[in-house]
């Protein structure tokens, strides 16, 4: 909580240039307060509004959900969704999706999915809400595409990464049984 | 019981009758102007005798008529020809159309199951179907939700339909089946799903289930006899698909059954190729994982096996064994053999003697293949049969959460099920395949029905110090174990080629066109591009005198999941990201039927 205050007192002064909503059609910048970390807690990153987000150090090293989030993205998403949350022939890029949508939309969307079946689409995203794969790792997954989404991290895999806290350690444990 | 009274009751039948070929199946395939079965032929050859179109004035083609599906997603397999109509089929939702070809192609029916849109999310790669079979007046559909549906060819009605497994735990259907005897014979898919893969007979006038084999458990499950099914040669003793692995993991164990069948009716053997075992984290499932990755000869009356070749025990990079088996009869070392040729996604392409399953040629078809050094060869060695595993590329000596890099190929395979050509006027099989290499890290994973079971973290890229495509279209000795030519292409060629007596063979490529080629020299001699790219197979048949040349456009399976945005080189420096062709600058979704002739 300490760290939180410290680090939003020091966004403050840049937050009302950035709350400027950005044209749909730009990719936003990783530093937009929407998308950059504020504060972190066991290793695990936040913006301002208590949303998981990336952080990217300068000489690239990044955090670990993030790196996790490369691993199981391209475990169990990327056979329809293609590489590096590029999207496919028939699925679209998450890395804009993770960007755009809302946290809380993004989860609702993986754990129940989503059925576009109609005259001209066959679209069905399956709910992987009972997937342990998915679900224990569905912040690294978000985080990971989010950052790939506004530039932070280029494609394929990120080559420095920080270490895996003992807190998301314990979490992982906990929610895979 | 149950199972060893219907076995008995086949056993009569087959001693009885003759051993032969669906007879009314047979004739139309011995009449080259039509084209009865998915794969040319029951041998798998895709050599059509049709030679009006030819390497003289194949550049003179032109298009005759097109037809859309109306489906946009990936579009494998070909139309059939049969009597003056053509058989149509699409992706999910599975529509097949009757075309007329005495009216342009009018419609004569259109059959269109009601499917639970729930199984579209369970296939693993694109909805993707192979294509329809025809024997005795039927037409016979394999639809994703695992319902085989048997139509009337005339007017399309339902005449019967069988269930042949349940998509809530991931048992979907991708392939074509085969019509032997009085007997559909189909296949399953789900190995990234955890299924247990099986092939099944059904009766081809009720509907009703003859037998079925699994994959692995034990030998009542998987119609293996211990003292009489043999593996290069040896009998294979009990339980063999039950003690080769840990615990109950056969049980989840894979070896999905979703490539391409063949038959010979003088052995009266049936081939196919058995998936991965499930999951890909190769830790997780100790032991050779019988019977995955396996070449499989059975008895299409009673499903029992006579005999099988695992080619890669304890799988540690998904090379599927599904991919065509080829049967020819050609002299080795001046003797008529009955052959079996199969180029396998792990990158080695196998010949066999298909009446005793003795391995014969076991050679890389492409020259990057790094995971072995090659087959032991030597039947007085302990490892006779299995492939070297060079420790650098083993995923599974690595260990997981470790990254082994540079493994070629990919886990697509240097060729997937697009399946090869063969002519016997040159002796060649003629191959399209992948140039794709990857990295491939495997983690530990827990198992949920119908979720998901892979296990493991892939990057593909082209084939490094290469040409920087991703494909290939070979020539093939199958004998010397050679390539004899190879034309380089941008993309993976995704597509399933056609020979003729034409002394051409025809492929298509992911960016759309098709192609055709000197069946020789390999020279380009036309080339046409199709209004998406093109996954399906080549097929060829005559009407009213004249020949044409037909195939399915539509971007997507596996290549469109990949390859649409470009793949990139993790090995490279920055600013290389990206610098690799994109399928999605050249082609969109769309779901259409070409048709050739020359002209009039």
């Amino acid at each position: 909580m300490t760290i939180r205050r410290l680090l939003s007192a020091g966004f403050a002064s840049c937050l009302a240039i950035a709350a400027a909503p950005a044209l749909a059609e730009e990719t936003p910048s990783p530093d937009d307060p929407k998308f950059a970390a504020a504060y972190e807690e066991g290793g695990r990153y936040f913006t301002e509004e208590d949303i998981p987000t990336f952080n990217v150090a300068e000489d690239g090293t990044v955090d670990w959900l993030t790196y996790s989030g490369f691993r199981r993205y391209h475990a169990e998403c990327h056979v329809c969704h293609g590489p590096d949350g590029e999207g496919s022939s028939y699925a679209p890029a998450l890395k804009n999706s993770a960007r755009d949508m809302e946290y809380y939309e993004f989860l609702a969307a993986v754990a129940g999915g989503i059925q576009n079946v109609n005259a001209s689409e066959n679209s069905v995203m399956p709910s992987f809400g009972n997937n342990p794969n998915v679900m224990c790792y569905i912040d690294d997954i978000y985080v990971y595409l989010k950052a790939r989404g506004v530039g932070a991290v280029e494609r394929g895999r990120p080559a420095k990464k920080e270490a895996k806290s003992d807190e998301i350690q314990a979490f992982e444990d906990d929610c895979m049984g | 019981m149950k199972k060893s009274l219907l076995m008995s009751a086949a056993f009569l039948v087959g001693s009885s009758g003759l051993a032969a070929a669906n007879s009314d199946l047979q004739a139309l395939i011995d009449d080259p102007t039509q084209w009865a079965i998915q794969t040319g032929d029951y041998e798998n050859t895709r050599y059509s005798e049709l030679d009006q179109i030819n390497r003289d004035n194949v550049d003179d083609l032109q298009v005759a008529w097109t037809f859309s599906t109306g489906v946009l997603r990936g579009h494998e397999g070909s139309p059939l020809v049969v009597d003056g109509i053509m058989y149509v089929h699409t992706p999910f939702p599975n529509i097949v159309y009757a075309l007329d070809l005495a009216q342009d192609g009018k419609i004569i029916w259109k059959y269109e199951p009601k499917q639970d849109p729930n199984v579209i999310p369970v296939m693993c790669c694109d909805t993707v179907n192979r294509g329809v079979a025809y024997a005795d007046g039927k037409v016979f559909l394999h639809q994703a939700d695992t319902k085989v549906v048997a139509l009337d060819a005339k007017t399309g009605e339902v005449a019967w339909t069988a269930v042949n497994g349940d998509p809530s735990i991931g048992e979907t259907n991708t392939a074509t089946v085969l019509p032997v005897k009085d007997k559909v014979i189909v296949g399953i898919s789900g190995g990234e799903f955890g299924v247990r893969g099986h092939v099944t007979a059904y009766d081809m006038n009720s509907g009703e289930q003859v037998w079925r084999a699994y994959s692995m458990g034990p030998d009542s499950d998987t119609l293996i006899d211990p003292e009489n099914t043999t593996h290069l040669g040896e009998p294979v003793g009990p339980d063999s698909g039950l003690n080769t692995w840990e615990g109950d993991q056969w049980k989840i164990g894979g070896g999905t059954t979703w490539g391409w069948y063949s038959y010979d009716a003088d052995l009266d053997l049936f081939y196919y190729g058995t998936g991965n075992p499930s999951t890909w984290n190769p830790g997780q499932r100790p032991g050779d994982n019988r019977w995955s990755m396996t070449v499989m000869a059975r008895d299409p009356d009673d499903g029992m096996a006579k005999w099988l070749y695992q080619m890669t025990p304890h799988d540690e990079w998904d090379y599927d064994g599904v991919n065509e088996m080829i049967l020819t009869d050609q002299e080795v070392d001046g003797e008529m053999r009955k052959l079996l040729t199969h180029p396998d996604r792990n990158g080695l392409s196998y010949t066999m003697d298909r009446e005793t399953g003795e391995l014969l040629v076991a050679e890389k078809f492409d020259p990057v293949v790094n995971w072995t050094t090659g087959v032991d060869m030597d039947p007085d060695s302990d490892t006779y049969g299995r492939p070297a595993v060079v420790a650098e590329y083993s995923t599974e000596q690595n260990g997981e959460d470790v990254n082994s890099t540079g493994i070629c190929p990919a886990a697509l395979g240097t060729k997937d099920q697009q399946p090869s050509a063969y002519s016997p006027k040159t002796g060649l099989f003629y191959i399209p395949t992948n140039h794709v290499c990857m990295d491939y890290e495997p983690f530990r994973v827990s198992y949920t029905a119908g979720q998901p079971y892979v296990g493991a973290t892939l990057a593909m890229y082209p084939a490094p110090g290469s040409h920087g495509g991703m494909g290939n279209f070979i020539a093939w000795d199958n004998i010397e174990g050679k390539i004899k030519w190879s034309i380089p292409e941008q993309f993976s060629v995704w597509s399933g080629a056609l020979a003729t007596a034409g002394d051409i063979v025809f492929y298509g490529t992911l960016e759309g066109y098709l192609k055709a080629i000197d069946s020789e020299s390999g020279e380009e001699l036309y080339s046409f591009k199709t209004p998406s790219g093109i996954i399906g197979n080549v097929m060829t048949y005559e009407h009213d005198g004249k020949q044409f040349v037909g195939i399915l456009s539509g971007i997507g399976g596996w290549a469109g999941i990949g390859l649409a945005a470009g793949l990139t080189d993790p090995n490279a420096g920055l600013g290389a990201v990206g610098g690799y062709a994109a399928l999605s600058d050249y082609t969109a979704l769309g779901g259409q039927l070409t048709v050739f002739k020359l002209p009039d």
